[in-house]
């Protein structure tokens, strides 16, 4: 018997499973990518105007600001999320004491959903209430803070916001992968005298290098997700100045009345994350040979 | 003079006192072995030596000069571990190297230096490889390897075999033994396998509770160790114990068991002693079969336990209601219940203090 037939009892139990991903996933991404190719305005219709709304799309200034502005803070989001939690990571791991303690701190913002920390941060960053607000009351009068408020900045901070969000996550992954590094690793490294930058430089990080795709793909699928925060931080403002393209998506969906548009630009951000994830994937399952090899 | 030399060390782990005042000297070139059970302060007496653990008093000697305080890379040491410790992303050949880069050795004699060791460990064709294309005991070598690079006077090995296989065990056991041989440089080993340290020692430090317990060449720590614990812990199968009471009568001494007293007139006392309880230990293949000779004790018995270990064979027996273990050829045929009757010398054998555990 053939070994595919053998366990159809396991493929039956499987069976909702594969339905939720035919219909929910695929269904709707197939209906998605279609409705990007029709007119439809308030309510679906299924006529054909080809790549009219992509034309459209690509012409509309928010659209081509919200792309720029997912590229700067994704950059900046993943970037300082990966380099403050590695040196969060080492800090705890080297006060080891503490450790309990200092975890708990660093992964406490991550407990909070983005909408909290947007506003959180909102609040401290508003130059009326927040930072500027109380140094200016504290006697430094000419303090300016106001980069919430500047249509070139905004989105900085937003990404800042994210960072002192999410590091924590990035900070408990590097520290589990710390605490696997052999500690005669480190005895090996002292006696060969090598200084301890250097230790984490060429032989911890490489190490770590598993621990860190997973820290980027995570935070990834965050910077494309990425719609509460700047919904609560800044509502894409000032003017259109901080959108970014989930933002897009959901308001021409449901407050613009435009499904077309919002399809169109669905399709592009599915595509792009596509051509990002390929190469990965392409890796993931190639890599599979040699891993295996490593394994025996 | 000493090669490596440690003076009244103590080592503690916060309150826990893992060495306390121990002293060892080892001599230029010599292979000295740390024997013990786990968690009698190996590892940790290694470690002081390589100047990885901070120690509470006492110094440290290596080649002439006190080291007590100096940097690991500065002390003149090379170091193999247990887990083979590789940095893990670099090629063989960059593991050998990074230590020398690190202390900004000219390009040339590093390249020198790592073909000499790559030759000398048969490395040459896996210098392009990381350490995940190894097996085990090529990881091991390079890991011997990234020690010899280093140019140093002094090697230590913390269970360097311990993750490999029986069969691998004894080539690279070998290998190592060889490697001493044509370098000459002073090895320290730390091992819990008697059979690695009978086989490449020139002296054995059989260590307790942080405590050296005896000092000496393989053939003596075998053949008269110097206390009862010694005497368990290498050999196996293990030494029989018999317990009984000490007695200096005018016809000489003589061990009482109760319904059989053995006449020790034969024994070479190490010292003076008295009346005492005491232990007297003959090792499994000092027990002959057959008649007695003169000067031996003999004794009759019924085999309760055969035990086939291919070359040998251990048959269990009694002498005065103690088992003790025989060591026979593993080609002769005994079954249980059989009658047999057997001796063995007491020139050979050794007798303890049964309370302080010291020879007798
Ligand atoms: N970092 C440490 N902190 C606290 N106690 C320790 C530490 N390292 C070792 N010890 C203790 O010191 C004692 C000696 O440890 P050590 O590692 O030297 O033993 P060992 O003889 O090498 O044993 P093994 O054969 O298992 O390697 C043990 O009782 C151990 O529990
Ligand atoms: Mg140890």
């Amino acid at each position: 018997m053939q070994p595919r037939f053998r366990n159809w009892h396991v493929q039956l139990a499987l069976l909702p499973a594969w339905l939720i991903v035919v219909f929910a996933y695929l269904g709707t991404m197939v209906f998605t990518v279609r409705m990007s190719f029709t007119s439809s305005k308030g309510i679906p219709i299924m006529d054909d105007v080809g790549l009219r709304q992509y034309d459209r799309l690509f012409h509309t200034d928010r659209w081509t600001i919200s792309v720029e502005n997912i590229l700067i803070f994704g950059l900046l989001f993943i970037l300082g999320c990966l380099v403050l939690g590695f040196l969060l990571a080492v800090f705890v791991d080297r006060l080891a004491r503490f450790e309990n303690t200092l975890r708990t701190i660093f992964l406490y913002p991550l407990a909070m959903s983005f909408v909290v920390t947007g506003l959180v941060w909102q609040w401290i960053l508003n130059p009326a209430l927040g930072l500027q607000a109380n140094v200016r009351n504290w006697g430094w009068t000419s303090f300016t803070f106001d980069w919430l408020e500047q249509g070139d900045r905004a989105i900085y901070l937003v990404a800042f916001a994210g960072i002192w969000q999410s590091c924590g996550l990035v900070m408990a992954i590097m520290l589990a992968g710390l605490r696997g590094v052999d500690q005669e690793l480190w005895k090996a490294a002292r006696i060969d005298g090598i200084p301890t930058w250097r230790i984490y430089l060429h032989i911890i990080i490489p190490a770590l290098a598993p621990m860190f795709i997973t820290a980027t793909l995570l935070l990834a699928t965050a910077v494309v997700r990425s719609y509460d925060i700047v919904v609560a931080m800044t509502a894409g403002g000032p003017g259109i100045s901080s959108e970014v393209p989930a933002k897009f998506v959901i308001d021409f969906l449901f407050t613009r009345q435009n499904i077309g548009l919002a399809t169109a630009a669905a399709t592009v951000m599915l595509i792009t994350v596509l051509v990002v994830l390929m190469p990965w994937l392409y890796l993931q399952y190639f890599r599979s040979a040699p891993g295996a090899r490593r394994a025996a | 003079m000493a090669s490596v030399s440690v003076r009244r060390l103590a080592v503690s782990f916060g309150h826990v006192k893992v060495i306390e005042n121990l002293d060892l000297e080892v001599e230029e070139g010599e292979f000295i072995v740390l024997l013990g059970p786990s968690g009698c302060g190996k590892s940790t007496l290694l470690n002081t030596i390589a100047g990885l653990i901070d120690i509470e008093a006492g110094q440290v000697w290596i080649s002439g000069k006190n080291v007590t305080w100096t940097e690991p890379k500065d002390r003149g040491i090379g170091m193999v571990f247990q887990s083979y410790a590789l940095y893990p992303r670099m090629t063989v050949q960059q593991n050998l190297s990074f230590g020398l880069r690190m202390a900004g050795v000219p390009r040339a004699e590093i390249e020198a230096r790592v073909a000499k060791a790559a030759k000398l460990l048969q490395l040459e064709d896996l210098l392009r490889r990381r350490p995940a294309e190894l097996s085990g005991g090529q990881r091991q070598r390079v890991a011997i390897g990234r020690a010899l690079v280093r140019n140093v006077d002094v090697f230590l090995f913390d269970e360097p075999l311990s993750n490999l296989d029986a069969k691998l065990r004894n080539e690279l056991r070998v290998e190592i033994k060889k490697l001493h041989r044509d370098l000459g440089n002073t090895m320290i080993y730390v091992t819990h396998d008697q059979i690695e340290a009978l086989t490449l020692a020139d002296r054995i430090a059989v260590m307790r509770n942080g405590v050296i317990q005896q000092l000496a060449t393989p053939q003596d720590v075998y053949h008269r160790p110097k206390n009862q614990f010694v005497a368990g812990f290498i050999g196996s199968p293990t030494m029989n114990f018999l317990t009984g009471r000490l007695i200096l009568g005018a016809a000489g001494p003589t061990l009482d068991l109760g319904s059989v007293s053995i006449d020790l007139s034969a024994y070479g006392f190490a010292r003076q002693s008295s009346d005492v309880p005491a232990v007297l230990g003959v090792r499994p293949e000092h027990i002959d079969l057959g008649a007695a000779s003169p000067g031996h004790f003999a004794a009759n018995g019924k085999v309760e336990i055969v035990e086939p270990m291919g070359a040998d064979m251990i048959v269990w027996s009694r002498i005065a209601d103690t088992p003790v273990r025989i060591r026979v050829d593993g080609d002769s045929a005994f079954r249980n219940g059989d009658d047999i009757a057997f001796h063995f010398d007491l020139a050979r054998a050794s007798l303890f203090d049964a309370q302080s555990g010291e020879r007798l």
